[in-house]
């Protein structure tokens, strides 16, 4: 925890549903959305978290802002562990860490207009008088390159990638240090992802933000993140620097994953040579033993179903979850 | 108009900058509203016998108390009855048993109808809105013991409910206040808050979920503002509706009760604001029906026009607020 380069500690983070039946309400099971994962973000850095639908990453972008608390493990924001932080205090600590929404047509409140959705986190935290909240949306309205007029008007007015930048205008009301994108992106039209996501950059670069950015869309994160760890039902596979993670994956989920990416480039694209996985995604309610891979796994032998795999460093910066990877 | 003032160079370029004015969310289901003519007229003669209501003292051609011995049972003027009685013109609906004017005791009824729809919906709707809200936002114990205890309340015959406190309490202190009518306001919204409770919980459990109200605890926004700011203005709609429909629910068992003898007392001491009722009228116009049947169908026919007017505003206030609910039951 020494560390001052290290923003976020995530801290072996389990977060469970609990699988209520009956009358009442016996827990007869959980889905194990996020089942043990650690990792770190560097102040300044983008990480970028993918993996398939229903795998756990926006659970761990909640669990991480303790949107929903975690089951088990520990989260470490500039050496404050948040999961021991409760009410008042944890409110306190949403001044530093935000997030921004995947589906911009349900994050934000049809009943307040612009200028009360992104006022209301000053307000609520005491940060400004009422004129001086309104000259604070102007000027987050302008950061997000939206006419500052726009305040008195509705969300419905405004198309998908607009309410997305109201969105992260709110999220930035605050200052933050750090911010959650979930999926920002993957409701939008590819015409305005890159809109949206240059404006990430931007304002990455104006104010210093660190971003936890959650996506399926490969060559999305692999545009914005410094560094991209790869999950698989609930556990992370492989974490590494975006050059090493594209050029040289480990990991034979990652490997399988990064095969599906087109090649801009007809010749290439033809030579493409493509793993494809076999069969579903198990439920996470009943995850595999030992390693959580090893049910599609191409190269898995009978050590994969005893041991789950130790997440661990084979090169330097280069951290794997495979029993066969040397 | 001011042009964006962000300097970068890839500056999105807005459509909507071309401006039109700004419509909120109620604005619009207004401008729905009062575009159904149905709607309209509701609201019309909803207004009509508000403004009776009120202004019954001024507008009534008669003292409503006013006995006029040997003009019993008179007809109106109109109007052949059975009986060999002679109409008098000055009593234009004809008089009741006492010689009393029909018509101006039936406007000084409109005003218990109206009392009786609007007050108690306020009552029900605060109770009704309270509970929902814990309920569903709280959920757990919390949730179990009041859906519970809405259940019991529910599974009670309303009716009978209604009858058995007014005949146990009339002759109680609350009884006797205005007339009987608090004891009625209490024992009508003692019922039909469940139904709003239930109502409101549906809408909470619904909107819980949506990403705004995890936005707003991601940015720190308190519980009771989420409830009060967040959830509470987009469950409006299906409340205003519920209430345009609840009133003349409560006018008819008001009707009903003062049909059946348990409802207001008609006074007459001239000192009281609630003269009469348009159910007790009704229960004084059934024993003339022969001689006098607009003793019974003047106030009948006020109910129906009143209830009839609510039911369109609300079917009205269903499709402006709900478009994609619009032609549904």
């Amino acid at each position: 925890m020494n560390d001052n380069n290290v923003l976020l500690r995530v801290d072996n983070l389990v977060k469970h549903f609990p699988i209520m039946r009956g009358i009442f309400q016996r827990q007869v099971g959980a889905v194990r959305a996020v089942d043990g994962i650690s990792f770190d973000v560097k102040r300044g850095e983008t990480l970028g978290l993918v993996g398939e639908s229903g795998c756990g990453k926006s659970t761990t972008g909640r669990a991480v802002l303790q949107l929903y608390r975690p089951t088990s493990g520990n989260v470490y924001f500039d050496g404050v562990d948040l999961t021991k932080l409760k009410g008042e205090e944890l409110r306190m600590m949403r001044r530093k860490m935000q997030m921004i929404f995947q589906d911009p047509y349900a994050s934000l409140n049809p009943r307040m207009t612009v200028g009360e959705i992104i006022r209301e986190p000053l307000l609520v935290h005491n940060l400004a008088s009422e004129s001086e909240a309104n000259e604070r949306v102007k000027q987050l309205l302008e950061l997000v390159r939206m006419n500052p007029a726009f305040s008195t008007r509705y969300p419905h007015e405004f198309s998908g990638g607009q309410r997305q930048r109201i969105g992260i205008a709110r999220a930035l009301a605050l200052q933050p240090s750090f911010i959650v994108c979930d999926e920002p992106i993957s409701a939008l039209d590819v015409s305005i992802q890159a809109q949206v996501v240059n404006l990430l950059e931007e304002l990455q670069e104006q104010f210093g933000l660190t971003y936890l950015f959650i996506a399926h869309d490969l060559s999305m994160v692999r545009h914005i993140s410094n560094r991209v760890a790869v999950m698989y039902l609930g556990v992370v596979v492989e974490l590494t620097s975006r050059d090493e993670l594209y050029l040289n994956p480990l990991h034979p989920y990652s490997q399988a994953l990064l095969s599906a990416v087109p090649i801009p480039d007809p010749v290439a694209e033809v030579n493409r040579k493509r793993t494809i996985l076999v069969g579903d995604v198990p439920s996470p309610a009943n995850p595999p033993s030992g390693c959580r891979f090893r049910t599609r796994c191409p190269i898995a032998q009978s050590l994969c179903a005893e041991s789950r795999p130790e997440f661990r460093e084979v090169k330097p910066g280069h951290f794997v979850a495979c029993h066969l990877v040397s | 108009m001011a042009t964006p003032q962000a300097p970068a160079s890839n500056r999105v370029v807005d459509l909507n900058d071309i401006f039109r004015p700004s419509k909120s969310l109620g604005q619009e289901a207004w401008s729905r509203l009062i575009r159904n003519k149905a709607s309209v007229l509701g609201m019309f003669i909803i207004a009509f016998f508000i403004f009776l209501a009120v202004f019954a003292s001024v507008i009534a051609p008669k003292d409503p108390l006013e006995l006029n011995a040997g003009k019993r049972y008179l007809p109106p003027p109109f109007y052949k009855g059975t009986t060999n009685i002679k109409s008098e013109p000055e009593f234009l609906l004809g008089t009741d048993s006492l010689g009393r004017d029909v018509l101006s005791r039936v406007i000084y009824g409109a005003r218990v109808s109206m009392v009786v729809g609007f007050l108690p919906t306020l009552i029900i709707l605060l109770v009704g809105t309270t509970v929902g809200m814990i309920s569903g936002y709280l959920g757990g114990w919390a949730d179990n013991l009041l859906m519970r205890l809405t259940d019991v309340v529910y599974a009670f015959p309303d009716l009978l409910f209604f009858i058995i406190v007014m005949v146990a309490l009339r002759d109680s202190f609350i009884g006797q206040f205005m007339n009987g009518l608090v004891l009625l306001f209490a024992a009508l919204a003692i019922v039909n808050w469940v139904g709003v409770a239930r109502l409101i919980r549906g809408q909470v459990l619904s909107i819980k979920q949506k990403e705004f109200i995890e936005a707003a605890r991601c940015i720190g926004v308190k519980n009771s503002r989420i409830m009060l700011r967040h959830i509470l203005p987009n469950s409006l709609g299906p409340l205003i509706v519920w209430a345009a429909f609840s009133i003349p629910g409560l006018i008819i068992t008001e009707a009903i009760l003062g049909y059946l003898g348990v409802g207001l007392r008609p006074s007459t001491n001239s000192a009281d604001f609630f003269i009469t009722s348009w159910g007790a009228l009704m229960l004084d116009g059934q024993t003339a029906i022969n001689s006098q049947p607009f003793l019974l169908l003047a106030p009948a026919v006020c109910v129906a026009l009143v209830v009839l007017a609510f039911t369109f505003l609300g079917d009205g206030l269903r499709d402006a607020l709900d478009p994609r609910m619009r032609g549904t039951q």
